[in-house]
């Protein structure tokens, strides 16, 4: 196959490059470049988007000995990721660019230029399986990326490769230094790529502005202070909700509902956190349809944890959850995604909960 | 089997170069000390610019070696910056053509952000040619403030060939000095630095099939430039730093051979340059060439690079393009300079009016001294189901 690596400049995706290499694929390496203003060089925790990162990627191209170019997907990624993200926030939600990156550039803008030019797969350094079409859960599971990948359909997973997924991180590693891949020991990025500094909330301000609002009491509908902006906050969130006054029990507060609409950002204890039912929409199925219009499976509302089992009734664009034990920190704008055992059946964007 | 149709980038070294710079890097001298061996380097070094300066009508006291291009073009922007404002502080107006390489244009950006210049991009007309009413027409706003005036000699993306002589008289006219960025001009087309009338003329060796890192600005005598680099003065206390000998003596046979088979060039070039072009065009009918057409003459040479053929094809990404191409052996550019590998959208496309679509989708295929009929029959054999799987590419991405 004619396969086209996408290379972050990280150490799996140079890996799952090399291993498309030695399974015999015709691979060419392509750097998304999506920054319109890249670093020179790499700060913090940032994994991608850099020159330097750029110039990883190419290093690792040189010593596995495919053609490697950039790619500039920065004007596509500022519009369908970045002004998503925060058009998102500013309406009270809390989404996962990740997912946006993977459903609208390397799974669309990217695979569709790529299948145009010839080749017949994107490969990726994702942690998750994927044979004959059946996406499943990463061996690894503290590295398990299946979440941000649930918003695949049938036909992007049929062009998709993710070769690290049956591997440990520890062994990836090892493996990319029995390359001689000088990524093999490059940190491990964390946080947002686009999020220099790491600090979304400063990011948010300065693109939508200061947007003053309450924090009331969710039960006794008291206010309890101001906040400069509803994107500040994410149902669950605890830290930094700067209330001087301790709650009348003395137990922390956590934010239970966001209101775009009036500004208003409800607090109240841990227990108000929970919920039973989720209704979601835009539901992507792996398998192309889902399971069935009604379907028992285990669900996952973030990227890390927050799983519960749940029965889920699908009716067109429309999904509603019934989970079968409370979940905490329940976001809109997040995916629920679903899960039979370890495999990805599918997911749908979060749009409200019940208790 | 490579076809390769980037000689503007760089050109294959000659064999004689080579031979040349090999032979010179066994030889120990520095050619600034006073014993037999530092005596040996500088006569190799004294000679070669003896030669470059017989081969450029130039004066041998008026080449500065220099380590390239960029530099080169560093310091003459700066340099004449820094010493027409010394000389006078209302001096802050630096006029360049909006067309230049960055080598100029980042150069003057710099001096207007750090150094209170007053940066004036002049106009280019379609094909990119700087006009000489343009550039009088800019001094005359005010003469007296004109710190200094570049306009390049021919345009590394379309190749189109500007009125040097006629834009150093103007310039001259109002007391202005002139400077020209030759590096894709020198060993192609006659460049006679007196009759130019330039000030200051830049090229390098790596375009021309000398060494890399080495060039040199020819600068008149009596033209005063405020050194970049300071320590030993070697060159003419312009530029310091010590003279790179094989390398100097490269650029110099370099220069030699190639300015003695200009002419000869110039012939073969154009005659596959043409072919090149009207095949692709016949392929593809909707593709165009930009920049001069290449039929006139411009202060005894031709009025487009011979070796350049800079076309566009609609609804095409000039990555996908150059990729595709890639793939099959055949090694051409996108025309543009690039950040972290990124093509962005030519500066001197947009500055010669054209839209998104011709910026984004064009390939530079540059001839030089190794092309052959084979290289044009090559492209021509691939074009067009390039374009098409390319076009494809372009609609997947949402390009028109």
């Amino acid at each position: 196959m004619r396969v086209l690596a996408a290379m972050s400049g990280g150490v799996d995706s140079a890996v799952a490059a090399a291993r498309a290499v030695a399974a015999g694929h015709d691979v060419v390496g392509v750097h998304l470049a999506l920054s319109e203003v890249p670093a020179t060089l790499r700060t913090g925790a940032r994994g991608c988007c850099s020159k330097e990162d750029a110039g990883d990627a190419r290093r690792a191209a040189d010593v596995l000995g495919i053609p490697f170019y950039v790619w500039d997907f920065a004007a596509r990624f500022a519009e369908d990721v970045v002004e998503e993200f925060v058009a998102a926030y500013a309406a009270g939600q809390t989404p996962n660019p990740c997912l946006a990156c993977n459903q609208k550039i390397k799974f669309a803008a990217l695979l569709d230029k790529a299948l145009a030019l010839g080749f017949d797969a994107v490969c990726t350094g994702h942690y998750a399986r994927l044979q004959d079409g059946v996406l499943r859960r990463a061996v690894d599971p503290d590295k398990d990326q299946s979440y941000v990948l649930a918003v695949l359909g049938r036909e992007q997973l049929a062009h998709a490769m993710f070769p690290i997924g049956d591997t440990p991180k520890p062994q990836v590693r090892a493996e990319a230094a029995r390359l001689g891949l000088r990524v093999a020991d490059k940190p491990d990025s964390h946080d947002i790529c686009f999020v220099p500094s790491g600090d979304t909330r400063r990011f948010l301000t300065a693109r939508i502005g200061v947007r003053p609002g309450a924090i009331v009491d969710a039960t006794t509908g008291e206010r309890l202070g101001e906040h400069d902006g509803v994107h500040g906050f994410t149902v669950g969130q605890r830290r930094g909700l700067g209330l001087t006054r301790p709650a009348p029990d003395g137990r922390p507060r956590y934010v239970t509902a966001i209101e775009p609409e009036t500004g208003t950002v409800r607090v109240g204890p841990a227990t108000a956190l929970d919920v039973r039912t989720i209704d979601a929409t835009a539901p992507v199925w792996t398998s192309g349809e889902p399971p069935a219009a009604t379907f028992d499976c285990t669900v996952q509302v973030r990227a890390h944890g927050g799983l519960a089992p749940a029965t889920v009734h699908v009716a067109g664009d429309a999904v509603a959850i019934e989970l079968g034990e409370p979940l905490r920190g329940v976001a809109p704008g997040q995916a629920a995604a679903f899960y039979r055992g370890d495999v990805v059946l599918g997911s749908a964007r979060i749009t409200a909960t019940g208790a | 089997m490579t076809t390769y149709l980037d000689h503007a980038a760089t050109t294959p070294m000659l064999d004689a170069v080579v031979a040349e710079m090999s032979a010179a890097m066994r030889r120990t001298g520095n050619a600034s000390s006073l014993h037999g061996s530092g005596r040996r380097a500088r006569r190799a070094v004294e000679e070669a610019r003896e030669r470059i300066a017989a081969a450029l009508g130039a004066r041998p006291s008026e080449v500065v070696f220099t380590g390239g291009g960029t530099e080169g073009d560093n310091l003459a922007l700066k340099g004449l910056y820094w010493a027409r404002r010394t000389e006078d502080p209302e001096r802050t107006r630096v006029l360049v053509s909006a067309a230049e390489h960055h080598a100029v244009l980042d150069a003057a950006e710099w001096l207007g952000e750090h150094e209170g210049a007053e940066v004036e991009l002049l106009p280019v007309d379609e094909l990119g040619r700087v006009h000489p009413e343009v550039l009088a027409e800019a001094i005359a706003r005010d003469p007296g403030r004109v710190a200094l005036a570049s306009v390049m000699w021919a345009n590394n993306e379309v190749g189109t060939v500007n009125p040097v002589r006629e834009l150093a008289e103007v310039a001259h006219a109002a007391g202005v000095p002139f400077h020209t960025d030759a590096v894709q001009a020198v060993g192609i087309l006659p460049v006679d630095f007196a009759a130019s009338g330039a000030d200051a003329l830049v090229f390098t060796g790596h375009k021309l099939g000398g060494p890399y890192g080495v060039g040199a600005l020819l600068l008149g005598r009596s033209v005063e430039v405020t050194p970049l680099l300071h320590g030993g003065g070697q060159e003419r206390d312009v530029r310091s730093g010590t003279l790179d000998t094989p390398g100097v003596v490269g650029l110099a046979t370099a220069v030699e051979i190639t300015v003695a088979d200009a002419q000869r060039r110039t012939e073969q070039l154009t005659a596959l340059r043409d072919d090149l072009i009207a095949r692709v065009l016949a392929t593809v009918p909707d593709a165009r060439l930009n920049g001069d057409p290449g039929t006139g003459e411009i202060d005894g040479g031709p009025s487009r690079l011979p070796g350049n053929a800079h076309l566009s094809f609609p609804g095409c990404e000039g990555d996908s393009l150059l990729m595709l191409l890639d793939a099959q052996g055949i090694e051409c550019s996108t025309g543009s300079a690039c950040t972290a590998g990124v093509a962005q959208p030519s500066h001197v496309l947009i500055a010669m009016g054209a839209g998104e679509s011709i910026a984004r989708g064009s390939l530079r295929f540059s001839l030089g001294h190794t092309s052959t009929q084979a290289d044009v029959d090559a492209v021509v054999a691939v074009i067009g189901q390039v374009v098409e799987r390319a076009r494809r590419a372009g609609t997947a991405a949402g390009v028109l």
